[in-house]
């Protein structure tokens, strides 16, 4: 074995710095590599979560909307079959998840009822809050109105059976339904 | 020193969560199911071949009074280069065990592995020994979650057999210790008769 290198001070300041050195080097080498196929992921995730909440269509005019009291734009994603409405995708957040930002895709017909529902991002307790991508949890939102089906979770006098011990999240993820409903409501269709 | 020996260390004679009780914030929090326990310990695993690797190569070359930063470098880079990789060219995978990459870095199995292994023995010993031991964490941590996932969730690996609701403080903290504790009984016991 090789004599260990003394613990000089000009020895511990080349050795430290040489190994940060090289650490960040090779991590922006990585990060350089990476970042296309991970820009490429983000999109086609987006993409195949507006294509899974909006019902059929051929072309879609995305759009944000970026409202004075929200921290985050809304992107709305209004779907055309023939020139006629079918629908929009409305990306939207909620910032009071157990762990901060959630994002989800909503689906709402062209009568605002909701369609499908995509989580695109949470950091949720694991195996507590991560039940929102459940169909368990979501199917309950499909088919409803907000107009008529209280977006809250029942200890709130809501009509949303929030998960078992996850009721942050539950509440979060009604927050931002709840967002996507008012935006889609008053910017949809223009 | 005798590698099948060193490899198979890690399982139960050393087993890093069992008998070490090292790296107790990442199992306590991530063994709410077996998936989640299998994922994080993999993940580990490979993290943990790495800088054993790394770290045995250059232990020649770093002063004893500044191995920690050096090491805790080696290994947060190691789990930054895993974490883009996996969000590029795996993104199902990235998907499960995404929250679990950047715990990686806090758990002390992989610093504790480095100091008290992988800086005072050869290249493949260090590697023979991250890999036993990273499996060991898997086998614990998988272990841990198939039993509070059993009876917590009614399920092991998603697959539902008892319908219902489950005794839900299993998946819960309290669970965690609880169930630990018992595992580290057990443990005891086994390494008691052999």
């Amino acid at each position: 074995m090789a004599k260990k290198t003394e613990s000089t001070f000009i020895n511990m300041f080349l050795s430290l710095f040489i190994f940060t050195g090289v650490a960040s080097f090779a991590l922006a080498g990585v990060y350089n590599i990476t970042k296309e196929p991970i820009a490429k992921v983000e999109k086609l995730k987006k993409e195949n979560a507006i294509k899974e909440v909006i019902p059929e269509f051929d072309t879609i005019v995305t759009r944000e909307v970026a409202l004075p009291d929200q921290v985050r734009p809304i992107a709305i994603s209004e779907g055309y079959m023939d020139g006629i409405p079918a629908g929009a995708a409305v990306q939207t957040f909620s910032m009071k998840g157990y762990s901060g930002l959630i994002e989800l895709m909503v689906g709402f017909d062209t009568a605002f009822c909701i369609t499908r529902i995509e989580v695109l991002q949470q950091k949720e307790t694991p195996g507590l809050g991560t039940k929102m991508e459940t169909p368990e949890f979501k199917e309950q939102f499909f088919g409803k109105n907000p107009a008529e089906f209280r977006l809250k979770v029942k200890k709130d006098g809501g009509d949303v059976d929030a998960i078992t011990a996850a009721t942050i999240s539950s509440r979060a993820f009604c927050d931002a339904v709840q967002r996507a409903y008012d935006t889609y409501k008053k910017e949809g269709g223009k | 020193m005798n590698q099948w020996k060193n490899f198979t260390k890690g399982f139960i004679k050393e087993s890093p969560t069992l008998v070490l009780l090292l790296g107790m914030c990442p199992t306590l929090g991530v063994s709410t199911s077996a998936m989640n326990g299998l994922g994080m310990g993999l993940a580990t695993t490979f993290v943990l071949v790495m800088s054993n690797l790394c770290i045995s190569a250059i232990k020649s070359l770093t002063p004893d009074k500044v191995r920690i930063p050096i090491f805790i470098v080696v290994i947060a880079a190691f789990v930054t280069i895993v974490d883009l990789f996996m969000a590029g060219y795996a993104p199902g995978l990235h998907k499960q065990l995404g929250i679990f990459i950047p715990l990686i870095v806090v758990n002390c199995i992989v610093l504790g592995r480095a100091e008290a292994f992988a800086s005072r023995n050869n290249i493949v010993s260090s590697i023979i020994d991250g890999a036993g031991m990273g499996l060991g964490f898997t086998l614990s941590l998988t272990t841990l979650g198939c039993i509070r996932e059993l009876l917590g969730n009614g399920s092991i690996f998603g697959f539902k057999f008892i319908p219902g609701d489950a005794i839900l403080i299993f998946i819960l903290q309290p669970g965690a210790f609880l169930t630990l504790g018992f595992l580290i009984a057990l443990v005891n016991r086994l390494k008691k008769t052999t």
